[in-house]
């Protein structure tokens, strides 16, 4: 067994054990992603070999001093819209291209102080904008999995297609309309997008202020709850994050459902959905019926109408934020305006890239006078509607389940040239962002050779119940998928 | 639903996004495709419901008025396209 085969609780505990070093760990990343990432997964925009190495050195130290930490030595990968001190967070966009930051995002100090060690920031779409990746100013990233022709989805592609390919143990994505959980599911591993406000924002470069929420993307359950655990929590720098305690996520892994009551919402199981993604899910659902979990039907009525309305909330979000991109104080400046006004035009015409304009342009319009009430309030009481379907539904099901993704992984540049078949790709992920729930995807199966995701959907802070029941399912299903073998591809 | 040229000029005005032709005729296509089919919302009467504000039950955040160093001027302008001393420069705003 090679060292990248490895989870993360498993490395840890050879690390414990002195059976390896951090140093050697790291290295046999940096070693496979040199030989597996440029021109194969280019699952990274950076990699940071020189610190990676100094920050495995430093852990083996603390180690031989008799220290230890929750993830001391291990390595990991961060999306390049989270902010590291000294290295280079570029959204994947020309307008951060040569963007060094001055400080790190809270997520990075918390990871760095529980003794993580760098790889590097990995490809996404650009400020997070798409469903596979392809929206990167650079490059796409490849799905490990099949014959490298397909997307790994989006917009936390390159974090999820880097544990797959075994380029990192674990990573770190962001999720605002299912970001971590659609590429999870894509590329057969297991991500979480925690309750709104339970991981701290501050240094994640925002897209939608009131949806987006960091997550890990990892192997299997137990080294998601282990990861959550560390990057949860209060932070004074992010004011809507919240001040409630962190359980012991490790500890609600307890593989027992009885008694756990789990709803499956008819309104998921859309029209265009693959039948092998129905096979898969419903095959799940009898596996989590055997684990003595009690199933029922549930109905959220208003789903169909969360794409639309977080189509708007969301572009309207973006193009708030957006508009610091100015030229001025950081990032992409047109080097040839002529006066303040011709500079905006011009660096932000060529600074973002084709999606992001059109987001732009759809916030801008949805929030302009005139359409302001047609389509932002009116979405934002859909986002109400979508809530108290929720709530209701919770007062009978300890969990909602429901596919990820209505498709495994597409080919590469099969809905480039069509902006609303690529939204549908979130239909069934939206909602949870909409009303501010966790949500996490576990490989649940294969269809047609590529893995499809389960989602479970939880209460408000139901991480724990969350972790249980994938955790519960991954175990009966045998453990986590295999990871594809690239041997061939090298 | 049909948006016009003028419309989408006038939006990319509104965001400070330079367009080429191209781009203004593409988006005028897409914004009329993806805002019409985003109008099925008006499939539901929400009169009374009112809009979300915030999703997660928190009041103001307030904090202590506490004076604290404020970041190096030379770390803040380590980014800056173009500076002039310890100032921020930019195009001329007025002719």
């Amino acid at each position: 067994m090679a060292l990248t085969d490895l989870t993360a609780l498993q490395a840890l505990a050879e690390l414990r054990s002195g059976t390896i070093s951090s140093e050697e760990l790291t290295r046999a990343y940096l070693d496979r992603i040199d030989r597996l990432d440029q021109g194969l997964v280019q699952a990274y925009v950076t990699v940071t070999p020189e610190l990676a190495l100094e920050q495995a050195r430093a852990a083996d130290a603390r180690r031989r001093a008799g220290e230890d930490a929750p993830l001391l030595g291990l390595p990991m990968a961060l999306k390049d819209l989270v902010l590291t001190r000294g290295i280079r967070t570029t959204c994947s966009s020309k307008m951060l291209e040569q963007f060094v930051p001055i400080e790190d995002a809270t997520i990075t100090k918390k990871l760095y102080a529980a003794g993580a060690v760098l790889l590097g920031k990995t490809n996404m779409d650009e400020f997070a904008m798409g469903s596979s990746t392809e929206n990167s100013a650079f490059f796409p990233t490849r799905n490990p999995w099949g014959d490298l022709s397909r997307v790994p989805g989006g917009s936390s592609g390159g974090s999820a297609a880097a544990v797959a390919a075994k380029l990192a143990p674990f990573s770190i994505g962001s999720d605002t309309g299912g970001s971590i959980r659609q590429p999870a599911s894509l590329c057969g591993v297991v991500g979480m997008k925690p309750t709104y406000g339970r991981v701290s924002r501050y240094g994640l470069i925002a897209f939608a202020s009131s949806l987006d929420q960091l997550g890990p993307l990892t192997v299997d359950v137990a080294d998601c709850a282990l990861i959550a655990e560390v990057i949860a929590g209060h932070d004074p720098l992010d004011s809507t994050s919240l001040d409630a305690p962190v359980p012991n996520y490790l500890e609600a892994l307890t593989g027992d459902l009885k008694g756990v009551r789990l709803g499956v919402p008819k309104e998921y199981f859309v029209a265009g959905m693959e039948p092998g993604v129905e096979a898969s899910i419903q095959a799940a659902i009898d596996t989590l019926r055997g684990l003595g979990a009690e199933i029922g039907e549930v109905s959220l009525p208003h789903s169909d109408y969360g794409l639309a309305a977080y189509y708007i909330i969301a572009p309207a979000e973006c193009s708030a934020n957006l508009a610091r991109y100015d030229g001025v104080k950081y990032g992409y400046s047109a080097p040839d305006a002529e006066n303040m006004w011709d500079g905006y035009y011009k660096t932000r015409g060529r600074g973002f890239g084709e999606e992001v304009k059109r987001r732009i342009m759809l916030g801008t319009y949805a929030l302009s006078s005139g359409y302001y009430d047609a389509f932002y309030v009116k979405a934002q009481k859909i986002r109400t509607l979508i809530k108290q379907d929720f709530d209701r539904a919770f007062e009978r099901f300890d969990a909602i389940i429901a596919p990820t993704s209505p498709t495994v992984a597409f080919e590469i540049g099969a809905k480039t040239d069509d902006p609303l078949a690529m939204y549908l790709n979130d239909v069934c992920t939206i909602p949870v962002n909409l009303a501010g729930l966790p949500g996490i995807s576990v490989p649940c199966g294969l269809s047609d050779g590529l893995p499809v995701g389960l989602q479970v959907i939880g209460k408000a802070l139901g991480e724990s119940t969350l972790l249980r029941v994938a955790h519960a399912f991954e175990q009966a299903r045998g453990g986590p998928i295999a990871r594809p073998d690239l041997a061939a591809s090298a | 639903m049909a948006i016009s040229r003028e419309q989408v000029e006038h939006v990319a005005h509104l965001a400070r996004l330079g367009l080429s032709d191209d781009e203004i005729n593409r988006l005028q296509q897409q914004l009329s495709q993806i805002l019409g089919h985003m109008q099925m919302i008006d499939r539901l009467d929400t009169s009374a419901i009112p809009p979300t504000a915030q999703v997660i039950p928190l009041s103001s955040v307030m904090r202590e008025d506490e004076p604290r160093t404020s970041r190096p001027v030379e770390e803040i302008l380590q980014n800056a396209p173009r500076r002039e001393g310890p100032f921020f420069k930019v195009p001329p705003v007025l002719e």
